[in-house]
């Protein structure tokens, strides 16, 4: 894994030198992260880079997880899914099995930490264990338009915190407890994001039997409905009547989330029509995914709901064109027209992605800006600077702070 | 580059770093947003018409404040949008001068342009007010004269330029830039101070602002020994 210093060449010395100079104001407390997978998903994909990372600049940081059984993370699955506005009604007997699995982690998780951080819905009830200590809940789902029976369940114990922190502006109220505005972001060091040979994009290629005689489009994605994958292949089909191109929809399913394998299913039924269909699953597997996106011409990210949308950043690291829903995180990520393609149905998809093949040059342009504008904002050094400012604000209420 | 002389006080570095804080204050039409303008807090003011620099700070030119941007974009009302652009924010030397003349701007357009307060922004297109909470800490960059100075100035964050040049004039309250008031007390060279604080900051990408500054110091340097 890659140690601080090697970030320098990408982002400079003196960025490096204000987190240190910001950890050391920091000195002496503790941070303990809370969430409720250590694979698969955005959430676990962010702590796994950035909790070595805190602590080499000098934050004592550690990193928990909550237990529950399968009942467990299908009501926290319907939580979620409430949360993004879908209608799964969450009743009674769900919010029993909630609370009796909260009930158990809360007797068990050690949460003496000078700084709690709880990541998502899953270990929310902890803060029920809340002493003197702060506390922050890190909201990474679209609450734009939840359904108001959750949200005013989960706000029972929001309230409670000492601030909260979510992805985007669209998804903050107003509320009785201060809220942060923190873009996660995407580390261009692990093995998704650093460069690769030519060799290595062949050999997975090769391996999936992905010829590169025909322009690829691409979405990883989990296999989740909220990605709309079914969605992302009409668009395909709209374009294919145009242009002679290949679609790959690659992605893995989370731990947490019991709805993805049968999402993936239905998602091959519907691919078996045509050859240049690629539906791949891949368990955690970095390297392929870093592959597949650079060998792509185009990168779709068609999602109806998004958290962030860490896939966008990901492929402007890697300077392509990307064709992404206008929802979310993602318009942080894409300046329509200037790098990126915002759309917001099928056909603006199947439009945007037909724009980008027949205009080459256009299609650069798109990707090299968005590449710097990852640089600038969506990199792990300024993820790690928010959560130090954002540690440090919770023991300053001013506006303007002298450290 | 020619030896400098020591200035009578040295300079130190500073780094600016902002966390963005939601206020979950958002408006859907002109009356909402003119409304709010005057009611939020000066860093949300000090947010939008700011943000642009940091965030897009490789981009030039680049709509200078984010009420333009939705104005235009989002309402579709071009004018105003371009009369907010063109404010021009240097001459406005504190936050509340700077609420003022956005207020005044609207007001005055919403005057001669009622029907512009029935438009709608759609769900999802709202402006979201958003506060910006600062923290300004020293680096560990000292210098005592203007080689030095020019050479820490090569290699500081966008951030420390930032908080130097715009930071301590217009939500400080100061009269001029921390470059410019060094320069000028301490170093005593009044003229590269002038001319430093000539620059409009506004129209540079932070990376322009740095390259210029240290071309016009190397220039005046140079020029002081021939």
């Amino acid at each position: 894994m890659a140690k601080i210093d090697e970030y320098i060449p990408i982002v400079g010395q003196s960025t490096i030198d204000d987190l240190k100079l910001l950890a050391e104001r920091l000195k002496g407390k503790v941070v303990q992260h809370i969430n409720s997978t250590s694979v698969g998903g955005g959430v676990a994909e962010i702590l796994n880079r950035m909790v070595p990372l805190l602590r080499e600049v000098g934050v004592d940081t550690r990193w928990d997880l909550i237990k529950g059984g399968e009942q467990f993370f299908e009501v926290t699955k319907k939580i979620h899914n409430a949360l993004h506005g879908r209608l799964d009604t969450v009743n009674r007997q769900d919010i029993d099995i909630f609370m009796e699995t909260s009930k158990k982690n809360i007797e068990e998780v050690n949460t003496s930490s000078d700084i709690v951080f709880i990541h998502d819905p899953q270990p929310i009830a902890l803060i029920d264990k809340k002493a003197t200590n702060k506390w922050i809940w890190r909201c990474h789902v679209d609450v734009s338009n939840p359904s108001q029976e959750v949200w005013d369940f989960l706000m029972g114990f929001i309230s409670r915190y000492d601030a909260a922190v979510f992805s985007a502006p669209s998804f903050s109220r107003v509320m009785p407890i201060r809220q942060f505005l923190i873009s996660p972001s995407i580390d261009p060091l692990s093995d998704k994001n650093k460069d690769l040979s030519d060799e290595t994009i062949n050999e997975v290629l090769e391996k999936y039997g992905i010829f590169r005689d025909k322009p690829i489009i691409t979405q990883i994605s989990r296999f989740d409905r909220l990605k709309d994958p079914i969605g992302v292949i009409e668009a395909y089909l709209k374009v294919k009547k145009y242009i002679d191109c290949q679609l790959i929809l690659a992605g893995g399913t989370a731990s947490d989330d019991p709805e993805g394998l049968q999402v993936l299913e239905e998602v091959k039924e519907r691919a078996q029509q045509d050859k240049d269909m690629h539906i791949l699953l891949l368990p955690q597997n970095d390297i392929e995914v870093n592959a597949l996106q650079r060998a792509s011409d185009v990168i779709v990210q068609k999602s109806i709901k998004e958290g962030f949308g860490l896939t966008v950043a990901e492929a402007l690291w890697k300077a392509k064109p990307v064709v992404a829903s206008n929802i979310g995180g993602i318009p942080l990520q894409i300046k329509h027209r200037y790098s990126g393609l915002l759309c917001n149905s099928i056909d603006g998809a199947a439009f945007a992605i037909k724009q980008l093949l027949n205009s080459q040059e256009y299609a650069k342009k798109l990707g090299e800006n968005g590449r710097e504008h990852i640089k600038n904002n969506f990199l792990v050094t300024r993820h790690i600077r928010d959560y130090l400012l954002l540690f440090l604000s919770l023991y300053h209420q001013e506006d303007v702070v002298y450290l | 580059m020619p030896k400098s002389t020591e200035a009578k006080e040295p300079f130190k570095f500073y780094t600016r770093l902002h966390l963005s804080e939601l206020t979950g204050l958002r408006a859907s039409t002109l009356g909402q947003l003119l409304d709010l303008i005057k009611t939020v807090p000066g860093s949300c003011i000090y947010h939008h018409t700011h943000r642009f620099l940091q965030q897009h700070q490789y981009l030039s030119p680049e709509p200078p404040n984010d009420f333009a941007y939705w104005v235009a974009n989002v309402l579709g009302e071009d004018e105003l949008g371009e009369r907010l652009a063109s404010i021009d924010t240097i001459q406005y030397s504190t936050i509340r001068a700077l609420r003022e003349i956005i207020v005044f701007t609207i007001e005055d357009y919403l005057k001669n342009n009622p029907l512009a307060k029935l438009k709608f922004a759609r769900a999802g297109e709202e402006f979201y007010f958003i506060k910006s909470a600062s923290f300004i800490l020293p680096t560990n960059y000292v210098v005592n004269d203007l080689e030095g100075f020019v050479e820490v100035v090569k290699k500081i964050t966008i951030d420390s330029i930032y908080f130097h040049i715009f930071e301590s004039r217009l939500r400080l309250e100061r009269p001029t830039n921390d470059f410019s008031n060094w320069i000028e007390t301490s170093v005593g060279n009044k003229k590269l101070a002038d001319e430093i604080s000539r620059l409009d900051p506004y129209t540079h990408t932070l990376e322009d602002l740095r390259k210029t500054i240290i071309r016009v110091i190397k220039r005046n340097m140079h020029g002081k020994n021939r």
